[in-house]
């Protein structure tokens, strides 16, 4: 052989450090940097003094009322709106793996929601859910009385039920993927054997599911801190308390840039996200190793 | 087992009269998450007295605080009494603020897709050919950076545009939208993929590291491409907290925020404008569906 010329992408030692560089360099750049940079912001008392404080600004944030709305507002929303969001796609994965027709076009269906552009979504869902709206029209029948589902403690669950209705398709795409992926064989022999749908759903399909669950978790919670979107666009920068989420707060805090404010609100924040997504790589080592191949 | 043939019968009917169900629960599921779709086409091509016929009642109050007795009732109409592109005549012809609108997500969105993918399939080829702890944290640092919630990063963001001087331009929002690692993980899960008997069968053929990349790698990775493009174009496409944050000059605002300030005289055009809105993601879809379905199909797990 005559390989003479090193070129240097032929060289398999430097090569893909060149490939990383552009997208590191950004990151760095981007987020890594300026993070850096908050966390020195969240310990100093403001950026002109630059006197050290600590954990004082920590204290104050914590203190905030609004935030603490905001952050317990979030959370909760959270909370009730992933596991829901992982569950319901499941279901309906295995609605549609039931051998049932139109398979096809009910996933297209279920997708459809990604692609609507959010301010029509908001139109219709004001439609929907005003005072004066279509709910309340068809809850009238019943003898229901009307209820302003936007301005009372009931926007929550209309914040929930749109959260589902755009992400439970996606959700929904990558458990029917992965059902599809678990080895028929074994569905086969647990059925000779005799093993109820009950068993094959908990001992083994469960099993094979468990990374697309954790995947979708994590999707989802990404997701459910996006939902600010759709609230902001319902209902403007100061909505009914329990729809006040950490995003408006940081908004509100940036028109009049505080910076010790915001940059102790996002260390929180990410302290707080560090750890669940440590939880849940601690959760996968634990029980995705036996199934992934 | 034994089963005789007496309890087989009755079965395969129970079996039928199920499948029929689920069939009709699946169907009226797909249907109600179908529903706004079809309501804003179908909206689209009301004329502007009808809009108002059916909605003046809630946007009527919403404007004016609640204060406007309205005793009418909200219409919820699939079928329009009457056909009219006036609508879209509107759009097109009469207020270009709409299409510049149309024209700023453009200008936002594209150049976000193309150079996050192409960046991020170079760094996914380094994350699938490297080994060691190093590169590891760094994998790792991307998974946290991802995960991050806007509501983390844009301070981060704010302060590099500030730094740059990039604040209140598009460049605020196209350059840390190139570098959100999403794409990154996603290709790197695929590339891993790749069986290595693949590489070296080509390396002992002669190909240099460039080669193994373009036309092993890439080819492999097509609909995985293609559905990553997708989720981050439609995620950009609907792009609501940056624009608010980093640009203060709402003639560079996109249409998605934009859309959602129109005002209640204009109600009627809201549907015309997001159906033209819908157009693009539409497309992408009905050509991408089978990728998005199979590109992403492997990557269970968040580690990769």
């Amino acid at each position: 052989m005559k390989v003479k010329r090193k070129n240097i992408l032929k060289n398999d030692k430097v090569f893909p450090y060149l490939c990383l560089a552009p997208s590191l360099i950004g990151v760095m750049i981007f987020f890594i940097v300026p993070f850096a940079v908050i966390i020195y912001y969240s310990m100093v008392d403001n950026p002109i003094s630059k006197e050290f404080v600590f954990l004082q600004n920590y204290v104050n944030i914590l203190k905030n009322t609004a935030f603490r709305k905001a952050a317990v507002n979030t959370l909760t929303f959270s909370l009730i709106s992933v596991p829901l969001a992982v569950v319901l796609s499941m279901l309906l994965a295995m609605l549609l793996d039931c051998k049932i027709p139109f398979v096809s076009q009910f996933r297209t269906g279920f997708l459809c929601p990604m692609m609507v552009p959010i301010a029509s979504v908001v139109l219709i869902w004001q439609v929907v859910f005003h005072y004066n709206g279509v709910l309340n029209d068809f809850l009238a029948n019943f003898g229901v009385d009307k209820i302003d589902w936007l301005k009372s403690d009931k926007g929550q669950i209309v914040v929930v039920l749109l959260f589902l209705w755009k992400n439970l398709g996606y959700n929904m795409i990558l458990f029917l993927s992965a059902l599809n992926n678990i080895p028929k064989d074994v569905i086969e022999v647990a059925t000779l054997e005799g093993a109820g749908a009950f068993y094959k759903f908990f001992r083994i399909k469960l099993r094979y599911l468990s990374p697309t669950i954790l995947f979708v978790t994590v999707l989802s919670l990404i997701n459910s801190f996006k939902v600010f979107r759709e609230v902001y666009l319902l209902t403007g920068d100061y909505p009914y308390d329990s729809l006040y989420m950490l995003q408006h707060f940081m908004n509100n805090t940036f028109r009049n840039i505080d910076y010790q404010k915001l940059s102790s609100a996002a260390i929180l924040m990410s302290i707080v996200m560090i750890i669940i997504i440590g939880a849940l790589f601690i959760a996968e080592n634990k029980f995705g190793e036996d199934v992934e191949g | 087992m034994i089963k005789s043939k007496k309890t087989k019968a009755p079965k395969r009917k129970r079996y039928r009269l199920v499948t029929a169900l689920l069939t009709v629960i699946a169907a009226v599921s797909a249907a109600i998450f179908l529903l706004p779709t079809v309501l804003t086409i179908a909206n689209s091509f009301m004329s502007a007295s009808e809009i108002n016929a059916n909605y003046g009642a809630i946007f009527a109050t919403t404007e004016k605080g609640g204060k406007v007795f309205v005793s009418e009732k909200i219409n919820l109409k699939f079928i329009p009494d009457m056909v009219s592109f006036s609508q879209y005549f509107t759009v097109l012809f009469k207020s270009p603020d709409y299409l510049l609108k149309f024209w700023n997500s453009v200008i936002l969105v594209v150049p976000i897709v193309i150079f996050q993918l192409a960046t991020a399939s170079l760094a996914a080829y380094a994350f699938a050919r490297l080994k060691g702890r190093l590169k590891e944290i760094i994998f790792f640092v991307y998974i946290i950076v991802m995960l991050m919630p806007y509501q983390v990063t844009l301070v981060p963001n704010y302060l590099v545009s500030d730094w740059l001087g990039i604040l209140d331009t598009r460049l605020a929002i196209i350059l840390p939208g190139i570098f959100t690692p999403f794409a990154v993980f996603i290709l790197s899960k695929i590339m891993r993929r790749i069986p290595p008997a693949l590489i070296e069968a080509a390396k002992l053929d002669g190909a240099g590291e460039l080669q193994i990349f373009t036309y092993i790698c890439m080819p492999l990775c097509k609909s995985a491409l293609f559905s990553v493009a997708i989720l981050v174009f439609i995620d950009y496409w609907n792009m609501v907290e940056q624009p608010l944050i980093l640009l203060s000059d709402t003639n560079l605002y996109p249409l998605s925020v934009f859309l959602s300030r129109i005002n209640t005289g204009e109600i009627g055009l809201a549907f015309a404008v997001a159906t033209i809105y819908m157009i693009p993601a539409l497309l992408l879809f009905l050509y991408g569906e089978d990728y998005l379905v199979e590109g992403i199909a492997y990557s269970g797990g968040i580690k990769g």
